[in-house]
């Protein structure tokens, strides 16, 4: 292999666990000047630890960093922004208030605290940088009032003001529109022009063919390949991108290897059995909607006695969907219907009453309260039936939690221990009593196995099957792929705010993403 | 034992002081004037405070209650002048702070705007009110002084209206799922909401309730004195606030119980008459006050600090 020149980044062989999590184990990436080089990979590849660890936001435990050639030992996030490597976030992070000139002054000047300030130096400065991406936004505006692809925009040029080098992007087009998208690629394909290292970071595969010219593949925190994108087609005569493919040995890529590399796992956890012939319409849910947590058409139909699991990126409006059909959100287009009668469901209160249970995604701040008793967690949805005098009765409070804790093996010293004493799994297994006493027919579990050490997870796998199996309707949203198609007997995937393809149980991991993906080759589309 | 430590250190700083009192001032229990003091100043002070616990277990804040008081006490005394009965007088007052409650509690729960900057309005707004309405003239109530009843079985009636209703507060805040769910939407409003329980909903009725109580407690203060003073409810905030939190009431809401609030309105009631009997200068009153509340406030924060590590 013949070398170009040196690397604008290197990063070799980089390790990092948090505490008996390993998040990456041993990556490997190098970003050439004039390059734009995409970072792909699941939900939990370890793609946000890695821009950590190049942001000097984390400290690797093994590996090295070289920048230019120069091997730097203690990255942290001020030296990170000296040495030229800027991130820019999904959700810029201005200050609303502020002006745009303001914004870009305390990103970049460092006088002294108590120096005047040059207004005017200022605001030339913020109008140079901005011109110089061609964002025509003025300095005086707020913040406030810029769209969100705008406020990239200032972010993008504080890094230019920076001096920065490397520029690393991460979902910048999650919250876009198409029109502001090309605006965007127009300005990452004008830093590439310039010489600078872009790490792009996105789940949109038809993004990475526009715009990358490499793409590096994260897969359970390892790096499980480097490809070149063929883009010969739609950039034809470019002789510094030809000149950059020197000495590539890379192989080429189509969309369907990008997902292979992806998902390449096999699925290799036990999960129990799937279920008899489903029973009865629990849940039926036609052109549902909801404008502001972004929900569009989403139709489904749970049954009873079937686990429905939901996959699909961050962001593709699982978690939404749920807070909508718990009342949280409610929804404004479409209609519910539950158990054969059309419902509208304002309040968790009325989605209790209707039968429907949600455990939350992040257990520890939400799904229980971690200060209260186990037993008084477990009561907490079943007061009007429980103590139907509103007379709390500890000794009917007692019996319940001390069933629920024999029923569902929690491990704990007893009724009345707080929550918070529990591990992970066992803080699930409360939550989960919580919504096993209203004695739900649909029940929503969202990443019910999120931070649950294995043991723990296998026997959250056998709750849920059981229930189901006792006729509950069970919908489980799950960020891990594995356990959404070894649990699901049918597999809704959901992107984009709505629901795109239902697949039957054991579909395998390549069709699962390919629908997440929004892969549009051989029909993988509803 | 161990956790209900913070309240038995309070009772238990209180205990010492009647103790030193015991040995060295006796005076200090003299039935009387100790009857007087308990009814005078404490007995109002604790139905607030009952209400203000709600509030600051549910994790909000009124400071408006010495304006709600005013206004309560002058209402209330309006009508036992225009010949009311005392009884109906009573829940007219009761009524109107429920009503001044609820106002504040529509802002807070209803719009979701901090309860601090709320009740500052309002405390400041009722006080210049009742002050622009009345130029602050006395209201003569007469012979519906002590209910009617004279003077020491008025006095009695006040202090174990006052204590059995703190009483039965405590036992309701234990045993009915009301007050579960003001400690669970103290604790964490959201966590609240995933279990169905309506956190606006409370906030509101907790607001309410103080409202009522304060209402409540102007009655029992207007009637010990033949004329209502318009001023009166001056720095009631602070001493029900200041009880309630060197009471065990954690300020950032969703711990404590009413029994630390009275041993903490005990001790801090108790400090002043201590001085006089013991012969010290009354200007320490204060200073100790203060040191008393910032102890607890200290050991609060070390508390959380522990338990967050």
């Amino acid at each position: 292999m013949s070398v170009d020149e040196l690397p604008l980044l290197r990063l070799s062989r980089i390790a990092k666990s948090f505490g008996a999590v390993r998040a990456l184990k041993g990556v490997s990436l190098d970003l050439r000047a004039g390059e734009v080089h995409a970072l792909l990979g699941e939900n939990g590849a370890g793609k946000s630890t890695l821009i950590k660890v190049i942001t000097g936001a984390h400290q690797p435990d093994e590996g090295t960093i070289e920048l230019a050639g120069e091997r730097v030992e203690k990255l942290n996030p001020a030296s990170a922004h000296g040495l030229g490597i800027a991130c820019i976030y999904q959700q810029p992070a201005l200050f609303p208030d502020l002006t745009v000139a303001e914004n870009i002054g305390l990103r970049l000047e460092r006088a002294a605290k108590l120096a005047r300030v040059n207004w005017a130096g200022r605001r030339t400065r913020a109008a140079q940088l901005l011109q110089r991406i061609g964002a025509a936004i003025s300095p005086d505006a707020e913040v406030r009032s810029l769209s969100m692809p705008e406020q990239q925009l200032v972010e993008i040029a504080c890094a230019l003001g920076a001096g920065a080098r490397i520029v690393i992007m991460d979902e910048p087009t999650a919250s876009l529109t198409q029109k502001e998208q090309h605006l965007l690629f127009a300005v990452v394909r004008d830093l590439r022009a310039s010489g600078v290292g872009v790490i792009y970071i996105s789940h949109r595969l038809e993004e990475i063919f526009a715009l990358a010219d490499r793409v590096t593949v994260l897969r359970d925190g390892e790096s499980v390949g480097l490809r070149v994108v063929d883009r010969a087609g739609d950039r034809p005569a470019a002789p510094e991108a030809a000149g950059r493919r020197v000495g590539d040995n890379a192989p080429h890529l189509t969309e369907s290897e990008l997902i292979r590399l992806m998902v390449g796992r096999e699925v290799t956890s036990l999960y129990p059995p799937g279920g008899a012939a489903p029973g009865g319409e629990v849940l039926v849910l036609r052109g549902v909607g909801c404008a502001v947590s972004g929900l569009h058409g989403v139709n489904l139909e749970v049954r009873a006695g079937e686990v429905v699991a939901l996959a699909g990126l961050v962001g593709a409006g699982r978690t939404e969907l749920a807070r909508v059909l718990f009342g949280l959100t409610p929804a404004d287009a479409g209609e519910i219907v539950l158990n054969g009668a059309r419902v509208t469901i304002h309040s968790p209160q009325e989605a209790v009453a209707s039968g429907i249970a949600y455990v939350p995604e992040d257990r520890r701040r939400h799904g229980v309260i971690l200060e209260m008793p186990i037993a008084q967690n477990m009561t907490m949805a079943v007061h009007p039936s429980l103590f139907p005098r509103a007379w709390l009765r500890f000794g009917a409070e007692w019996k319940l939690a001390d069933g629920y804790i024999r029923d569902l093996a929690v491990k704990c010293a007893g009724p009345e221990a707080p929550a918070g004493s529990l591990s992970g799994g066992n803080q699930q297994k409360v939550a989960l009593a919580r919504w096993l006493a209203t004695k739900p027919k649909l029940l929503i579990l969202d990443e019910p196995t999120q931070g649950v050490d294995v043991g723990a997870k296998s026997e959250i796998h056998k709750l849920i099957r059981r229930l189901a199996q006792e006729g509950m309707a069970v919908l489980m949203i799950s960020s891990d792929l594995p356990e959404a198609l070894g649990m699901g007997d049918r597999i809704g995937v959901m992107r984009g705010g709505t629901l795109v393809a239902m697949l039957p149980g054991g579909s395998d991991a390549h069709t699962v993403m390919a629908a997440a993906l929004g892969q549009n080759e051989k029909g993988a589309a509803a | 034992m161990k956790r209900h430590f913070r309240e038995l250190s309070v009772a238990g700083a209180l205990a010492l002081l009647l103790i030193a009192m015991a040995l060295w001032a006796p005076k200090f229990f003299d039935p009387q004037p100790l009857l007087t003091r308990l009814t005078g100043q404490m007995a109002p002070t604790l139905v607030v405070a009952c209400g203000m616990t709600l509030v600051i277990i549910a994790r909000q804040i009124d400071i408006s209650v010495g304006s709600q008081f005013a206004i309560c006490g002058v209402c209330g005394g309006l009508l036992l002048n225009h010949g009311v009965p005392v009884v109906v007088a009573m829940l007219a007052a009761v009524l109107l702070g429920a009503l001044l409650g609820a106002f504040n509690g529509a802002l807070v729960a209803g719009l979701g705007l901090p309860s601090i900057v709320v009740t500052l309005a309002t405390m400041v707004t009722w006080r210049e009110a009742l002050r622009w309405q009345r130029s602050g003239v006395f209201v003569d109530i007469g012979p519906a002084q002590w209910f009617g009843l004279g003077q020491a079985a008025g006095q009695w009636t006040i202090l174990i209206g006052a204590v059995a209703l703190m009483v039965a507060l405590a036992l309701a805040m234990k045993h009915l799922a009301a007050g579960r769910f003001c400690y669970a939407v103290g604790t964490d409003a959201e966590a609240a909401r995933l279990a169905g329980i309506p956190p606006r909903g409370v906030t509101f009725a907790a607001f309410v309730f103080l409202g009522a109580l304060t209402g409540l407690a102007a009655m029992l203060a207007a009637v010990q004195s033949p004329q209502v003073d318009p001023g009166a409810g001056g720095g009631l905030e602070l001493r029900t606030i200041a009880a309630v939190v060197v009471g065990g009431v954690s300020i950032s809401g969703g711990r404590g119980n009413l029994w630390g609030v009275l041993a903490g309105l005990l001790l801090l009631s108790s400090i002043s008459p201590a001085l006089t009997y013991m012969g010290v200068e009354a200007y320490w009153e204060k200073a100790i006050q203060g040191t008393i509340i910032l102890l607890a406030v200290v050991a609060d924060g070390w508390r959380n600090r522990k338990q967050n590590h």
